[in-house]
C-alpha cells in the first residue's frame, strides 16, 4: 500500500516537470559544464573546439599567473562596492527618505525620472551613458561651463565613468525597496521618538534604520548580485579598456572566450564568477529562510 | 513621564507632522530636484539628439528640430525586422516561462509536502546565479548540441533564466486564490488540471499579466544573451541590431541612434506603466472572495 501512495504523490507533482527540466538543462547544465570545460583547453574554433583535451588545473594556474585576472577581480570589487553597496544603496535610501519629506509633485516627478533610467533597455541606457561621459558630452559641457576642465572620462577615468553610470542606471531598485520599507515603519514609533526629543538624524540612525534592517540586507544582497553580472554597460562604454583599465570579470570572461577564442580559459574566469555569485546567493537564501521560518 | 501625559502631548505633534508632510519641506524639495536633474540629463540627450539631424555627443537644442532621424530609421531592415524579432523572442520567452511557471506553481501551492520549501529555496538560489557568467558555458553547450543561431533554443534559454523569479511570483499569486473555490469543481468530477484552467487561472489573470509583462520587459531589454547566441542578422532582435549598426563608435549618426533607441524603448515603457498601475489591483484579489 506504501507504493501506490508514493506513486500518487509523484503523479501529483508531475506538472513541476517542465520547469525542472528547463532549469536542469539550461541552468544547472551550463554551470556544471563550466566547471568541466574550465579543466580543458576547449577552443572557439579549430581542433580544440571539437576534441578538447583535459588539462586539469592549468587554466586556474594561468589565472593566478596572469596579471589581468587579479586586476579584474580588484576592478569588480571596486565596481560592485562603489556603484552598488555605496552608490545605489545610499542614494536609493537618501531618495526614499527625501521623498517622504518633499512635496508629492516633486517626489513623483523625480521618482519617475529615476525609474525611467532603470526601465530603459540596458543597451539604450549604455548608449546614453556613453554620450553623457564622452569627451564633448553633457558632463563635460557642465564642468566646462563651471571652469572645472574637461577630462576625457572614458579614457582617463573609465572606472569612475562606468561606476557612476551604473549608479544612474540601478538606483531606482534600491529606491523602490526603501520606499516600501519606510512605508511599513509605523508612524507612532517615530512620533514617540520625536516626543522624546530625537532629531531627524537621530530618528533615522537609531529608530528607522534598525527597523528596516531586513530590507537593507536583502537589498544589499540583490544589488550586489545584479552588479556582479553587469556586462552591457561596461562593454558599450569602454569595452574594458583602455588597456584593461575597466575589465571587470564578466568582460574578461567574454574577451578570453570570444575575442581570443579560448573557451577553456574563459570558462575558468566564468567559474570564479559563478562561485562568487553562489556564495552571495547562499547567504541571501539563508537570510530569507531565517526571516520566514 | 506618565502614560496619559504622553498621549495628551502626542496628539498635537501628530497633526503638526501631518501638516508639515502635506505642505512639504523646501530643503528636501531642492535636494531632490538636484538629484533628479542628475538623473534626467543623460535621458535629455536621448530626446534632444533624436530630433536633431546633426546630433553629436553634446547636449544641445536642435537648430532645426524635426523627425528626420525617425524617418531615416523607419525601414524594414533597420527597424521593423529587428523589432519583429524582439517581439517573437520576448513573446516566446514570456509564453514558455508562464506555462512552465503556472504548471510548477500549482502543486507547490495546493499540496503540502516537505519537499516544497527546499524546492522553492533551491529555485530562489537559481535567481542569484550571475547569468553573465553562464554565457560562456551556454555558448559551449549550444555549440555541442548545434543549437547556435536557433530562435527556439534561445527562447528556451531566456525562459529558463526568468523562470525562478516567475515561479515565485506565480506561486504567490496562486496562494491568493482560496482552494475552497476549486472544491466545488472537484465534487462535480473535474480533474485538478481542469479546475486549474477553468477556476484558478481566470481568478489570477491579473497576476498572470504582471508575470507575463515582467518577463517580456526583461527579455526585450536583454542584449547579452541574443548577442552571444544569435549570429545571423536576420534573427537578431533590436537590442543586438542597434549595437551592430551603431556600436562601433566610428562615424555614427547619433541622431538616428537616439531615434532608434526611443522607438525600441517605447513598448517597455508603456508595459511598465501598465504593471505599475495594475499591481495594486491584483494584490487585492483575495479580498474579493473573502467577503
Amino acid at each position: 500500500m506504501q507504493l501506490p501512495a508514493t506513486a500518487r504523490q509523484l503523479f501529483r507533482y508531475l506538472p513541476v516537470l517542465p520547469a525542472v527540466l528547463l532549469l536542469l538543462v539550461f541552468l544547472a547544465g551550463p554551470v556544471l559544464w563550466a566547471f568541466h570545460a574550465s579543466l580543458t583547453n576547449a577552443g572557439l574554433t579549430g581542433r580544440s573546439a571539437r576534441n578538447p583535451l583535459w588539462v586539469g588545473l592549468d587554466n586556474y594556474g594561468r589565472l593566478l599567473a596572469d596579471p589581468v585576472f587579479p586586476l579584474s577581480l580588484f576592478l569588480t570589487v571596486v565596481f560592485v562596492g562603489g556603484s552598488a553597496v555605496l552608490g545605489q544603496n545610499l542614494l536609493g535610501l537618501a531618495l526614499a527618505v527625501l521623498m517622504r519629506r518633499a512635496r508629492p509633485v516633486v517626489s513623483t516627478v523625480v521618482g519617475t525620472t529615476v525609474v525611467a533610467a532603470w526601465v530603459l533597455p540596458e543597451i539604450v541606457a549604455a548608449f546614453a551613458a556613453y554620450a553623457f561621459f564622452s569627451g564633448d558630452g553633457t558632463l563635460n559641457q557642465l564642468l566646462g561651463s563651471l571652469g572645472l576642465g574637461r577630462p576625457d572620462w572614458l579614457y582617463a577615468f573609465p572606472m569612475v565613468a562606468v561606476t557612476l553610470a551604473n549608479v544612474w542606471r540601478g538606483t531606482a531598485f534600491s529606491m523602490l525597496v526603501y520606499r516600501a520599507a519606510l512605508n511599513d515603519v509605523p508612524a507612532e514609533v517615530t512620533e514617540a521618538a520625536q516626543m522624546d526629543g530625537a532629531h531627524g538624524w537621530q530618528r533615522l540612525a537609531f529608530i528607522t534604520l534598525p527597523m528596516i534592517r531586513g530590507s537593507i540586507t536583502t537589498n544589499l544582497m540583490l544589488i550586489t548580485l545584479q552588479t556582479l553580472a553587469v556586462f552591457t554597460l561596461v562593454w558599450v562604454m569602454t569595452a574594458g579598456g583602455p588597456a584593461n583599465a575597466s575589465t571587470t570579470l564578466p568582460v574578461l570572461a567574454y574577451q578570453e572566450a570570444f575575442k581570443f577564442g579560448d573557451i577553456g580559459y574563459g570558462t575558468a574566469v566564468a567559474s570564479v564568477l559563478i562561485l562568487i555569485g553562489a556564495v552571495f546567493g547562499l547567504v541571501y537564501v539563508r537570510l530569507l529562510r531565517e526571516r520566514n521560518p | 513621564m506618565s502614560a496619559p501625559a504622553r498621549t495628551a502631548r502626542t496628539r498635537p505633534a501628530t497633526t503638526g507632522s501631518r501638516q508639515r508632510r502635506r505642505a512639504g519641506s523646501t530643503p528636501a524639495d531642492v535636494v531632490l530636484l538636484l538629484i533628479g536633474a542628475g538623473f534626467l540629463l543623460p535621458l535629455l540627450w536621448l530626446i534632444l539628439a533624436s530630433l536633431d539631424a546633426e546630433a553629436g555627443h553634446e547636449l544641445r537644442i536642435p537648430a532645426e528640430a524635426g523627425a528626420d532621424n525617425f524617418a531615416a530609421v523607419l525601414t524594414p531592415e533597420l527597424l521593423f525586422r529587428p523589432l519583429w524579432n524582439s517581439v517573437v523572442l520576448s513573446g516566446g520567452t514570456a509564453v514558455v516561462t508562464l506555462v512552465a511557471a503556472v504548471l510548477a506553481a500549482y502543486p507547490l501551492s495546493r499540496y503540502q509536502s516537505r519537499f516544497n520549501r527546499p524546492f522553492m529555496y533551491t529555485v530562489l538560489f537559481g535567481t542569484c546565479l550571475p547569468i553573465t557568467a553562464i554565457m560562456v558555458p551556454v555558448y559551449g553547450l549550444f555549440v555541442q548540441f548545434e543549437l547556435l543561431d536557433s530562435m527556439p533554443a534561445t527562447i528556451f534559454f531566456m525562459a529558463t533564466t526568468t523562470l525562478p523569479m516567475a515561479i515565485w511570483m506565480t506561486k504567490n499569486f496562486m496562494d491568493g486564490v482560496p482552494a475552497s473555490l476549486e472544491e466545488a469543481a472537484w465534487v462535480d468530477g473535474a480533474t485538478r488540471m481542469a479546475a486549474l484552467r477553468t477556476i484558478v487561472l481566470p481568478l489570477m489573470r491579473q497576476g498572470l499579466g504582471v508575470v507575463f509583462i515582467f518577463v517580456f520587459i526583461q527579455a526585450w531589454g536583454n542584449f547579452f544573451v541574443p548577442f552571444v547566441l544569435l549570429l545571423s542578422e536576420a534573427r537578431q532582435p533590436a537590442a543586438v541590431s542597434i549595437f551592430s549598426f551603431f556600436g562601433q563608435h566610428g562615424a555614427v549618426a547619433y541622431g538616428q541612434l537616439a531615434a532608434f533607441s526611443i522607438l525600441y524603448s517605447l513598448p517597455v515603457l508603456v508595459l511598465y506603466v501598465i504593471v505599475a498601475r495594475g499591481a495594486d489591483g491584483s494584490f487585492a484579489l483575495s479580498g474579493a472572495v473573502r467577503g
